[in-house]
């Protein structure tokens, strides 16, 4: 199941609409990289509202696409993590270690506004 | 509802199908939507274990039932090359595939029961236990 992914100005918003399987998430990443250097992209927003589950593969390919697009003078901010997996994910003892997250849409997109405006 | 289910474990699309089975069952057995996430999560990991280390497996999910609770069981097996060392492998941070190696000691505080049965080439047994609150 590919995640689509929009263009809003500078930014990029990829929304995960269904569970993803270990391939999705190693094309999500590819597909991420990928926009975020033919768009030319300063941030990038990756919903995760839908995700039933992020087990240990998924916050790892998760925190890799974070570190990759860092790596590209770009932002990435995790929104959407529901309580019951934020939860879980806590018992599990996964982390997302110096990947923003923010709690929806709108809050991820404030703090991206917020970053282009503070370096400019 | 004492049928078991089994979900035969062959590539990464089998451990969502495997979770999301899992997640169905604890939901209708009532569980809380956190508990049946837990659950959902455990299955994930082992089933990733399996499709990692064994290839293939499967995942047998059932209800459990006594006088005084009930709750849910979730047997991961594979006949793959076994774990030579399960101390060492129940340690926090150990891995042999390179990957974050927090999978058992953190599927292990998901749920309330564990064990874990594994001989070098003979394959893994892996039996969780969750119970209802």
């Amino acid at each position: 199941m590919e995640v689509p992914v929009l263009k809003q100005g500078p930014f990029l918003i990829a929304t995960v609409q269904a569970a993803l399987t270990d391939d999705d998430l190693i094309q999500l990443r590819g597909a991420m990289i990928q926009r975020v250097v033919t768009s030319r992209s300063q941030g990038v927003i990756i919903d995760v509202t839908s995700m039933d589950v992020m087990d240990s593969f998924a916050s790892r390919t998760l925190r890799e696409i974070a570190q990759m697009i860092r790596l590209r003078g770009a932002e990435t901010v995790i929104v959407g993590i529901q309580p019951e997996v934020a939860f879980a994910m806590v018992q599990l003892g996964i982390s997302l270690e110096g990947v923003v997250t923010a709690l929806d849409l709108e809050e991820g997109l404030a703090y991206l506004n917020h970053m282009v405006k503070g370096e400019t | 509802m004492s049928k078991s289910i089994r979900v035969p474990i062959h590539s990464d699309k089998d451990i969502v199908s495997a979770r999301q089975e899992g997640r169905s069952v604890a939901l209708k057995l009532g569980f809380s939507e956190t508990d049946s996430t837990l659950i959902a999560t455990a299955i994930s990991e082992l089933a990733r274990n399996i499709v990692t280390y064994a290839r293939h497996g499967e995942i047998r999910i059932r209800n459990l039932s006594n006088s005084s609770r009930q709750g849910i069981q979730v047997i991961a097996k594979d006949s793959g090359p076994g774990i030579s060392n399960l101390r060492l492998a129940l340690q926090d941070g150990y891995s042999t595939s390179g990957s974050l190696g927090l999978g058992l000691p953190g599927v292990r505080r998901l749920v309330d029961e564990f064990t874990i049965d594994s001989q070098a080439g003979e394959g893994t047994v892996v039996t969780i236990k969750k119970w209802k609150p």
